[in-house]
């Protein structure tokens, strides 16, 4: 008989979500779905309200990283102002935006991700936490508090909060960084990054360890999208699209971000909130693409830091082509933290840095503007348009999770497939279909722009609809 | 020739204090560094006690009166402080917080508000009584300046200010009850009133972020209100 399983709520994620597991009559997995099952609603409540007010309104869609949206939409609202903001505002900006890069791939590998991957797929869930981390790996626990500490207090120091701080405005930032601040960010530099240098040899040396892992996590062409600089290297604040394919080969380059709508769509489907956006060109769902750290490191021709370029040259030596297992996100993020830390010192050097011109002044010059930059999980739109007044008449975000769905869904259908059979649900299966999840990092409150705790729940159904086995984390 | 001025004496919790016969219970508590909350009062201003959060006992007065408008007797006896006028104020409090859209974290006058100050002062961590989430406007009609009807308290400085200090009575209330709300000119987009002189004195007086300069983001609206009694000195004595 035909069944389904449910795990409802997936857990160390950041937002709800629950997962449908399809057998047929023998057993055999044949759909595995990932539902997002929140609501937020984000671009209609901002309707109405001065777009001044966006960035600090927008930023509350996330705890986590609302330093993105901070840029994001920003840069939205820099376009309603049709200005060009000063250059000190824009390293700046660069300097907190990589700051929360760091700080969430942080919270991504050490706390949800390395209690799977010290104590393993198949452990006691009981201790697969950040507490059994602490007790049997306490120096990698407290180098990941440390890392995340180092990110969340340059935000601090820059913006004087470290969540949902108001420091980045349209048309800039409103205070300039002061020569003593500078100098204190300077010094935590070389702590972090030996903390980075330490995890990243620990995790390659560890990677033989993953085998079916890397095999089976959502590991199939795909195309990857992303930004990159002028000079094609790894970009998070501003620069062109690029898309490449599964052979590593660029499909399109040189993509004008704020003509995403060109080029990318979104599809929606009756089971989850979570729209699911694809390449244009290829249609729905052979448009299938993945962004995040992994996409990144797979479209930029090099990093452009030098401890970062050669972590990248050995990152890209997995595989020709593009790398394409989804575990090997976790590896990037790594990678991409050793860059924040190189770029966020570069940065500060800069003679420029200590200026005083942070802020551009205008009132709104066009009625509509469009904020690409990236977030930790990958590329992050915002599109508002307003009326004469400067009131939000139209919002769109397109965040950063929302451009993983559909390779999220097939992730979880591989994983399935390849772990699991019959109708029992073993603990580590079970853990291996969220684990694939977690590789994605995906940020669900910010994807559907929609709120929650955030756990999850399998159900194994039959095929008149019965509840076989059901399993609940939360 | 000017009458003399005649001084009363009286108690404020226990303290003997005196004070001119023109002065208000508020004045003379202040003056004597005894703490009354309010909120619609401001010095230079007429008062109208509307926000009633100034509440005073007076012995042998039934009920609680607002200390902004009620002028100092001989031989009164106040309470500033007891538990039920705490509890009063405190209720008023909540119900202004009911009536608007309160949202300070995306405020432009975030940790300078009048009315989040009182909250913290009160220790307010939740309110009571239901929100009534009412669907209110912006208008940023006006070239300079925004209006947020989300946020005002119907304190009604601006109006008097407008009125008294500018002379241009722009601003004015319409409607009654909780269907008030403050509007210039007859009801029409602030950009579009002939009165307004566009002198900003009713952004600056207003206690909370409801009005503010356009291009200010959350927690950048500082308001000046140091020149209110000087002007008021200068018009007084100029007149």
């Amino acid at each position: 008989m035909a069944q389904r399983i449910l795990i409802d709520p997936v857990t160390r994620i950041e937002g709800h979500a629950r997962i449908t597991i399809h057998l047929d009559d023998d057993g055999i997995v044949n759909d595995a779905r990932f539902h997002v099952t929140q609501f937020r609603g984000f671009e209609k409540l901002c309707e109405g309200r001065p777009f001044y007010e966006m960035p600090s309104l927008m930023a509350r869609i996330c705890g986590i990283c609302p330093v993105s949206h901070l840029i994001a939409s920003a840069k939205a609202c820099d376009a309603i102002l049709a200005v060009r903001i000063p250059t000190t505002a824009i390293k700046l900006r660069q300097i907190m935006n990589l700051a929360q890069i760091v700080q969430s791939h942080a919270l991504s590998f050490f706390y949800l991700a390395a209690p799977d991957l010290l104590l393993g797929m198949d452990s006691d869930p009981a201790q697969r936490n950040l507490a059994g981390v602490l007790q049997s790996h306490p120096q990698l626990a407290r180098d990941g508090i440390r890392l995340r500490q180092f990110g969340q207090q340059i935000i601090e120091w820059l913006g004087g909060k470290r969540i949902h701080p108001a420091w980045v405005v349209p048309g800039g930032v409103n205070e300039p960084l002061t020569a003593s601040r500078r100098d204190q960010i300077l010094a935590t530099i070389p702590e972090a990054l030996r903390i980075i240098q330490r995890s990243l040899d620990w995790f390659k040396r560890s990677l033989e360890g993953y085998r079916e892992e890397i095999q089976s996590f959502a590991n199939f062409p795909s195309l990857f999208m992303g930004m990159v600089n002028e000079q094609g290297g790894l970009e998070f604040y501003d620069g062109y699209m690029r898309i490449v394919d599964a052979t590593g080969a660029i499909v399109a380059d040189q993509l004008d971000a704020t003509r995403y709508q060109d080029y990318v769509e979104e599809a929606v489907e009756d089971w989850t909130y979570l729209k699911f956006p694809y390449y244009k060109p290829a249609g729905y769902p052979h448009g299938i693409y993945r962004v995040g750290p992994l996409a990144r490191l797979n479209i930029a021709d090099h990093c452009g830091t030098p401890l970062a370029d050669q972590e990248w040259a050995e990152f890209r030596s997995l595989q020709r082509g593009s790398v394409l297992s989804s575990f090997y996100f976790h590896y990037a993020r790594l990678v991409e933290i050793l860059f924040g830390i190189e770029r966020i010192a570069e940065l500060l050097n800069d003679p420029d840095i200590l200026s005083d011109h942070v802020r551009a002044l205008a009132g709104p010059n066009n009625y509509e503007g469009i904020g690409v930059s990236e977030a930790p999980r990958g590329t992050l739109l915002h599109h508002y348009q307003i009326d004469a007044q400067g009131l939000i008449t139209w919002a769109n975000l397109i965040i950063a999770t929302g451009h993983n769905n559909l390779a999220m869904n097939r992730g979880v259908l591989q994983v399935a497939r390849h772990f699991m059979s019959g109708t029992a649900i073993t603990e580590g299966a079970l853990n291996r279909v969220e684990a694939v999840i977690r590789a994605f990092d995906p940020c669900l409150s910010c994807s559907t722009h929609a709120q929650g705790v955030l756990p999850l729940h399998v159900q194994l159904l039959g095929s008149d609809g019965t509840v076989l086995d059901e399993v609940w984390r939360g | 020739m000017t009458l003399p001025i005649r001084v009363r004496t009286l108690k404020i919790d226990d303290r003997d204090v005196s004070a001119r016969e023109d002065e208000t219970i508020l004045e003379v508590a202040r003056e004597n560094g005894i703490d009354i909350p309010s909120l619609c009062y401001l010095e230079g201003l007429s008062a109208v006690g509307g926000c009633r959060l100034c509440l005073v006992d007076v012995r042998g007065v039934p009920r609680p009166v607002p200390a902004c408008v009620t002028r100092v007797e001989e031989g009164m006896q106040i309470t500033t402080n007891s538990e039920r006028i705490v509890k009063y104020r405190r209720m008023n409090l909540e119900l202004l917080f009911t009536e608007g859209n309160h949202i300070c974290a995306v405020c432009v006058s975030n940790g300078r508000c009048e009315l989040q100050g009182l909250a913290q002062s009160f220790g307010m961590t939740h309110v009571h009584f239901p929100y009534l989430y009412p669907q209110l406007k912006v208008d940023a009609s006006h070239e300079r300046y925004v209006i947020d009807h989300n946020r005002c308290v119907l304190c009604m400085r601006c109006v008097r200010v407008c009125d008294e200090i500018e002379g241009a009575h722009t601003w004015d209330v319409m409607g009654r009850g909780i269907e008030a709300q403050v509007i210039t000119d007859l009801n029409q987009p602030w950009g579009t009133s002939d009165t307004c002189t566009s002198c900003g004195k009713c952004v600056h007086v207003c206690p909370t972020g409801a009005l503010f300069e356009k291009g200010k983001s959350v927690a950048e609206m500082l308001k000046k209100r140091q020149f209110l009694p000087y002007l008021k000195l200068m018009r007084e004595e100029h007149v």
